[in-house]
């Protein structure tokens, strides 16, 4: 085989320079995957024997921002402490000058892909939620996603949800700043925590486009990061409350009922100020949709509100008429 | 390898030779510098004659005598001396020269027909047809300059590729790595859609980690000697470098 087809030329091109471990106590066993910047990998600590994933840059960087930023992305990741995040357990840069950090391994499913199993609706909601829970935990702690995707949000073996890739985080809470801070770089800023990361993602420096069409807020496609806040990633919640409730593989299912798709409109609103303001009110909505009440983004019109009443109370309303009817029959046969 | 080696060995980015065929070819030593013109001629004499079929719309016989004497001018006029890699790339400079060298066939077409008294040079140009039949390509779907620069540019890469591929091969069995180059070539070098790792494994009799280990090891080192074939491409590390970058995107 002399003649490199153009597929065959690009795999080469793509193709992985796999990192020099063999100076840590790591070793590398899979490639998983790849982003703008940096790769994962599936390894062994050989130490605690166990299974790890570790994300590296795919090269050295001189000039030290990619570097900085893979920094940054570990260390906020470790600040988050919340079982909706995948901890960080180590970090370093090897001989080569390529920064890397290591992370606990997750065994499941892309949402995406896990949502093409799941056809109750409450079901997926309830995995939203979860997803809602972890964001608002670090809105709470002055950081944004950014980039929300189904990409970006794993489901675990033991149905365990996670909110990966934190590398377009932004820390907005000064207090929180000290923190990750990097004990010898000074970051009189922080603006992104890197450049790009998974396939699809608009990359870029502050000022220009950053996140992923189709979940990226209007401000951040705009590329006014001062504007971007906690609203931008209830703007990407809401376009992912959307995939979640009519998910493509089941573009058959009957349509999104219309509170929810109110809150979906809502929160995924193009005017920054009409969207919900935190991420709790977004899941309270959808809490209380699940619950049968009515929510907030949604004006009812009678025949809605009698309808959800009925839907929400059908088994009494039923017993209620069954009963009525047959005191009815039972009035009319006695007077026979 | 077993799946309890680690995926990598620790060889370094950048080759160990740094020849260059631009130094080489204005060395004062006579086989220093035939050197450099055999490296040259085997990196640049495919996408030369398959950018003359398709740019110039030229038939295979003409082409083919038009690509032997560009090369033989290229020798003759010393053409390579006057490259300045500060203005621009290797690639390109030969490029223009040969748009150059035919724009002035086609001005002075009869001068003196090729093939007569010119140097032959031994090139497989039934091979290069058959490549150019393989890529099915319609030269009207290239219809720009740009696109044919880009054309160039990508028959370039796959001239490199099949260079380092060769020396690929030829250094994969005495360093025990034949199971390591055959799911390389089932993989990496598949036409299309390569199989996926799992069948490999299968095929091969190997684990998955194995498979993984070993396709590793293959593309660390093709993409070692592909940059040795770059690295005496270019004159300095610079040049190297911002090359390798092009070349190998943000894995160089």
């Amino acid at each position: 085989m002399d003649f490199l087809s153009d597929k065959a030329i690009a795999r080469l091109r793509e193709a992985e320079a796999p990192p020099d471990f063999s100076a840590t106590r790591y070793t590398l066993r899979e490639f998983l995957a790849r982003g703008g910047m940096g790769s994962v990998y599936r390894a062994q600590d050989q130490t605690l024997d166990r299974r790890v994933a570790i994300k590296i840059l795919d090269a050295a960087d001189p000039d030290g921002a990619l570097a900085e930023g893979l920094h940054k992305e570990a260390r906020v990741l470790a600040q988050l402490e919340h079982p909706g995040i995948v901890p960080v357990h180590d970090s370093g840069t090897l001989p080569d000058g390529r920064v890397f950090y290591v992370m606990k391994f997750v065994e499941g499913a892309h949402l995406d892909r896990f949502l093409a199993g799941v056809f109750s609706l409450p079901e997926r909601l309830r995995l939203f939620l979860r997803i809602c829970d972890t964001v608002s935990f670090a809105h709470s702690r002055g950081i944004l996603h950014r980039d929300l995707k189904p990409a970006n949000i794993m489901v675990g073996a033991f149905g365990e949800v996670l909110v990966m890739d934190w590398g377009l985080a932004k820390i907005l809470a000064p207090a929180y700043v000290r923190s990750f801070a990097a004990p010898v770089v000074t970051a009189p800023s922080l603006p992104s925590l890197k450049e790009s990361t998974t396939p699809g993602t608009v990359a870029t420096q502050d000022g220009i486009a950053l996140g992923t069409p189709g979940f990226m807020s209007p401000e951040q496609a705009a590329g006014g990061s001062a504007s971007v806040d906690q609203r931008s990633d209830i703007f990407s919640l809401g376009k992912l409350l959307e995939v979640m409730a009519k998910p493509a593989a089941h573009r058959n299912a009957t349509r999104i009922p219309k509170a929810l798709e109110s809150i979906c409109n809502k929160a995924a609103a193009v005017e920054h100020k009409d969207r919900y303001e935190k991420v709790s009110q977004l899941a309270e909505d959808v809490s209380r949709f699940l619950d049968g009440a009515s929510v907030s983004a949604h004006r009812e019109n009678l025949w809605e509100r009698a309808l959800r009443f009925y839907q929400r109370y059908q088994a009494a309303i039923l017993l209620i008429v069954m009963y009525l009817l047959m005191r009815t029959l039972f009035a009319i046969y006695s007077r026979r | 390898m077993t799946s309890n080696e680690s995926l990598v060995a620790g060889a370094g980015n950048f080759p160990p030779t740094h020849w260059s065929v631009v130094v080489a070819a204005r060395s004062s030593d006579s086989g220093e510098r035939t050197r450099a013109l055999d490296v040259l001629f085997a990196a640049y004499w495919k996408p030369i004659y398959k950018y003359i079929r398709l740019k110039f719309s030229k038939p295979p016989e003409e082409a083919q005598d038009l690509t032997q004497g560009f090369f033989v001018e290229l020798l003759e006029r010393d053409l390579l001396s006057r490259f300045e890699p500060v203005k621009s790339r290797l690639r390109t400079y030969i490029r223009l020269c040969a748009d150059s060298f035919v724009l002035n066939e086609i001005k002075h077409a009869g001068r003196q027909k090729r093939g007569g008294d010119a140097v032959h040079l031994a090139l497989d140009f039934s091979a290069a047809e058959g490549e150019l039949h393989a890529q099915c390509i319609d030269p009207a779907s290239i219809p720009s300059n740009e696109k044919f620069e880009e054309f160039f540019e990508k028959e370039w890469i796959r001239s490199l590729f099949a260079a380092a591929l060769r020396k690929f091969r030829e250094f994969s069995p005495p360093a025990g790595k034949m199971s390591a180059l055959a799911l390389f070539e089932a993989y990496d070098l598949a036409e299309d859609d390569p199989p996926s790792y799992a069948r490999l494994a299968e095929t091969h009799d190997l684990s998955v980690s194995d498979v993984t280990n070993q396709l590793a090891w293959a593309r660390r080192e093709f993409r070692r000697l592909a940059k040795e074939e770059l690295r005496s491409m270019c004159s300095t590390d610079e040049e190297f470098a911002r090359e390798s970058r092009i070349l190998f995107g943000g894995n160089a």
